[in-house]
């Protein structure tokens, strides 16, 4: 952006200057480290300077917010017309009582829904089942039949409230039960708006809640890619998660590298099925985390943006329109601490800050006292706010891009896009996401990453306040969320219900042509929505699918 | 028992996939020179056990982060007497209320390592304990 006349003075006098002052002062005063390293340990200059972004061409590598590559936004005017949608993960125990829950957050002035689900729901099983015992209403809300989905957004306005799903190998049979209950109150599928995440890759990487085996599961994904494309043209048919690649050890390049390398195998799987790619390629979404390294963080976001417009031109030639990365994000639950947990309302603030300079389209703030338990109303309200203080005092929303320009940030932008292009290039050479997923490529780089963050953690090379230094005396009694252990003994008595007020030959009929649908390649969202409006729980349907689909095991990789 | 390298099993019970801390304990204990074996996800206490049993470890350390450790722990706890092997160390970490200690290591689990405690201090502890 310089021309090389200017280029060659500056230089020079950076000579002069490093030569001159700053060997005086170290002189004197030491730098207090060697090596100055990101989070994910990349090196960090003393000064960045106009050499440093002499090879990017703003037209070409940043351009305008809303506008190919995409680095500076994903819209023309970002925030300045719509704020990112504040939108917090939640449940837990009963639909009644989540339900209850977004209702106060709504009323506290979120602007969308997130849903949390207990584990047996994610792996697909009945809050009845003996797996389940200890694990009901837990993490997330108990679901086992569309009634409890009824319950779940009762007296919540479908078609204005835009609602998330965190779940992915029972997707399809959420998302038909969304569907259903829609219909229940008069909106069809069209006028529904949301995402689920349905993302299975990263399942077998980070998170740990699939089912079915690889090859079943990208059918059933794009079965709802094709579903949607003609039903749902306002929901997002997927969420392709780096949070939690992220959250389990890896460096930032990395979750940019893993996350559209994952990308890709969804894309290319769709295209293999016979889908357009510009007919679904609109409505992916991305799901990244804000670790604590603020600005690598910013220059992250804008590295997803432009490597990801680029991969959708480049490899399949796809709209300016398909190859547009919008992103949900939330802030790093692994950064939270245990100790002095109000410390950790600050860290969210910087992560959250992050997100925003990123270009976020929506966001989770995490709550202080996470790395205890469930969050507690107070809690949950103190993490809205920041992101309300965030939007509405700081500034920060006013402009677009507004670190655009930055020397460091625009170097670490187009490292980031660099080493994680990188990655790709080394997961395409082992036959694609899927190929280095199951030879365990992907978790061992994630598993070196947490190893060396842990070990400079406990060598105090990484300083983590409250923990390895300013450590207090904590004090012990902290009020925490508790799941009330009598949800599991409501559940069974609402399924025995449900099983007893039901048309079970409708229900049989519906899991039977479910299964007939499985073993040919027919879309599996039509017998799974006959099957959910049967009233067939959420356990019946995954289990006809598992009699035909079978279940992944997965390879150990320490 | 000190015969040799202290064996311990990793485990993961109940549903949840948060596995990097039992990972990156699991590396830290293999540096330290243990032999460790990782039992993967979503083990059942009957896994466990019998995992442990066969491999005869003198040391079990279940990593739970899904909020069920007091409907698990006590069947582990109860499934290791009726196996005999009451001398097996068992250690536990994750996300554990404080107030919910004190009736885990009633029930025998030696320590509850909650969240921000360094590998070093639970490779010291087993140590201790188990000697070598």
């Amino acid at each position: 952006m310089f021309d090389e006349k200017k280029l060659r003075e500056i230089e020079e006098q950076k000579r002069k200057w490093e030569e001159g002052p700053v060997a005086k002062t170290i002189g004197r005063f030491p730098e207090m480290k060697e090596e100055f390293t990101t989070l994910s340990g990349y090196p960090v200059e003393r000064t960045y300077t106009p050499e440093h972004i002499a090879d990017i061409d703003y037209e070409k590598d940043l351009g305008f917010p809303g506008e190919f590559p995409f680095t500076r936004g994903a819209q023309p005017t970002m925030y300045r017309g719509r704020l990112w949608t504040m939108r917090q993960y939640a449940g837990f125990g009963s639909a009644e009582e989540s339900n209850a829950r977004y209702k106060y957050l709504l009323e506290q002035g979120q602007t969308g829904l997130s849903v949390a689900f207990d584990l047996p729901t994610q792996i697909g099983y009945d809050s009845d089942e003996p797996i389940s015992a200890g694990e009901v209403g837990k993490v997330g809300v108990a679901i086992d039949s569309v009634r409890d989905v009824q319950t779940l957004f009762d007296g919540i306005p479908l078609d204005k409230v835009s609602t998330s799903m965190t779940i992915n190998a029972p997707a399809s049979i959420l998302l038909a039960m969304y569907v259903a209950i829609g219909e229940q109150g008069g909106h069809g599928p069209d006028a529904l708006s949301g995402t689920i995440q349905n993302d299975i890759l990263k399942e077998y990487v980070a998170r740990g809640t699939y089912i079915f085996p690889p090859e079943p599961s990208m059918r059933l994904i794009t079965d709802i890619f094709a579903y949607c494309s003609q039903h749902m043209p306002n929901f997002n048919t997927i969420s392709i998660s780096g949070y939690h690649m992220r959250e389990a050890g890896c460096t930032a390049a990395q979750e940019v590298g893993f996350t559209l390398a994952n990308a890709i195998a969804y894309v290319d799987a769709a295209v293999e099925a016979g889908l357009e790619v510009d007919s679904f390629a609109p409505r992916l979404s991305f799901f990244f985390a804000a670790q604590s390294d603020l600005l690598e963080e910013v220059a992250k976001f804008r590295a997803a943006r432009r490597l990801w417009a680029r991969i959708m031109r480049e490899r399949y030639g796809a709209s300016d329109k398909s190859a547009r990365l919008r992103f949900h994000t939330q802030t790093a639950g692994c950064t939270l601490t245990a100790q002095q947990p109000d410390n950790n309302i600050v860290r969210v603030t910087l992560q959250a800050l992050a997100a925003v300079l990123g270009g976020t389209q929506s966001l989770h703030t995490n709550s202080r006292d996470e790395a205890l338990a469930l969050p507690t109303e107070d809690s949950v309200r103190i993490a809205l706010r920041t992101q309300q203080i965030l939007a509405h005092e700081s500034g920060v929303a006013d402009t677009v891009d507004p670190l655009a320009g930055s020397f460091y940030v625009e170097r670490l932008t187009d490292d980031v896009e660099e080493a994680a292009r990188e990655y790709i290039r080394e997961i395409d050479d082992r036959g694609g996401a899927p190929a280095a997923i199951e030879e365990g490529y992907i978790q061992r780089q994630i598993q070196e990453s947490a190893y060396d963050h842990q070990k400079a953690v406990e060598s105090e090379e990484r300083v983590v306040v409250g923990v390895n230094r300013f450590r207090t005396e904590e004090k012990k009694a902290w009020d925490l969320l508790r799941v009330d252990p009598a949800i599991e003994e409501r559940q069974r008595e609402k399924l025995e219900n449900l099983k007893a007020s039901r048309d079970a030959a409708r229900v049989e009929t519906a899991l039977e042509e479910l299964a007939g649908a499985a073993s040919t390649d027919a879309n599996l969202m039509h017998p799974i929505l006959e099957a959910v409006r049967s009233e067939a729980t959420l356990g019946e349907i995954s289990g006809a699918m598992r009699s035909v689909f079978g279940e992944y095991r997965a390879p150990i990789v320490l | 028992m000190s015969e040799g390298r202290i064996r311990v099993l990793i485990a993961k019970p109940g549903l949840d996939g948060h596995d990097r801390g039992a990972k990156v304990l699991a590396r830290a204990m293999r540096d330290a020179g243990f032999e460790v074996i990782y039992t993967g996800l979503r083990q059942t206490p009957d896994q466990i056990v019998s995992a442990a049993v066969q491999e005869d470890v003198d040391v079990i350390g279940l990593s739970i982060l899904s909020g069920a450790h007091n409907h698990l722990f006590p069947r582990i706890m109860q499934l290791l007497e009726e196996a005999g092997a009451e001398h097996i160390l068992v250690i536990a970490g994750g996300v554990i209320p404080e107030e919910d200690i004190p009736a885990l290591e009633k029930l025998g689990v030696s320590r509850v390592f909650t969240p921000g405690t360094p590998t070093s201090e639970a490779i010291g502890f087993i140590r201790e304990r188990v000697g070598a």
